[in-house]
């Protein structure tokens, strides 16, 4: 299970700035262990940025972003208190989505 | 590419929430995915930034000024480095980013709609110095900006 993404959405002016932090390996598939065994990849592939029930970022996700991506956006249209809910899956089936209000 | 362009012209065009009830029965779709692209496998495991343009459609993209790339001139650490790309190409819809040098180039493809600005901030990993490339579709049409970044320690290898 993974840890809840940090989730960071605040007005400035008419623009909503969505900041997220989820948190994964985003192991590549290039490393190896200590024994020399290669390291299977294990990445994010897909995330997407709800507000307000709709989707603004369709995201799709390869193994160069670092570990723990962080990813930042910005929208027009949205209001102190819309709700923000941002969803990842990745290679291995694994998911998660976390919501927060835009303050 | 053609792929995902089918699948969406299906769910925009099932109209009723019942027709896509239906393809989610039939196992056409997952739940968990209905909203989002398709992960383009093509384009992620391409091994050249060539083979990714293609992939994308965007082999012939033209250079264009009102497509911004941030990143340092110098990255210490190849493992974080901030990447920020903000398009001023009117109707700009979607924005891709490669690493050039990294054993697969493509880092990520992102749709905006429904008001979102076409920008994003991201932290990439760079195996070694390299030229990174933003490409931006607008119209139908796709831009591109390049920039090297000078990696001091690669963030691929430990």
């Amino acid at each position: 299970m993974s840890d809840p993404m940090k989730i960071r959405a605040k007005m400035n002016g008419d623009v909503a700035e969505i900041r997220v932090l989820m948190g994964h390996p985003m192991e590549t598939g290039q490393r190896k262990d200590a024994a020399g065994k290669p390291i299977p990849p294990h990445f994010i592939q897909s995330m997407t940025v709800e507000v307000g029930g709709k989707m603004i970022v369709d995201g799709q996700i390869g193994t160069s972003v670092s570990r723990n991506p962080v990813f930042g956006f910005k929208m027009k249209g949205a209001k102190s208190g819309d709700k923000v809910v941002i969803s990842w899956v990745d290679n291995k089936g694994d998911k998660r989505s976390d919501s927060v209000a835009i303050a | 590419m053609e792929m995902n362009v089918t699948r969406r012209t299906v769910l925009r065009g099932a109209g009723s929430l019942g027709a896509l009830s239906a393809l989610i029965a039939a196992g056409a779709l997952k739940p968990a995915a209905v909203f989002a692209a398709e992960w383009n496998k093509g384009a992620f495991e391409a091994r050249d930034s060539a083979g990714v343009l293609k992939s994308i459609g965007a082999e012939s993209a033209t250079e264009n000024n009102k497509l911004v790339l941030k990143v340092p001139d110098i990255a210490e650490n190849g493992a974080v480095v901030p990447v920020e790309v903000v398009s001023g190409i009117p109707n700009t819809t979607s924005i891709a980013i490669l690493v050039e040098k990294n054993p697969l180039p493509l880092s990520a493809y992102f749709d905006f709609s429904n008001g979102a600005l076409p920008e994003v901030a991201v932290r990439l990993k760079l195996g070694q110095t390299s030229l990174i490339k933003a490409v931006a579709k607008a119209d139908g049409k796709f831009f591109i900006a390049q920039k090297e970044v000078k990696v001091t320690v690669g963030g691929c290898g430990g």
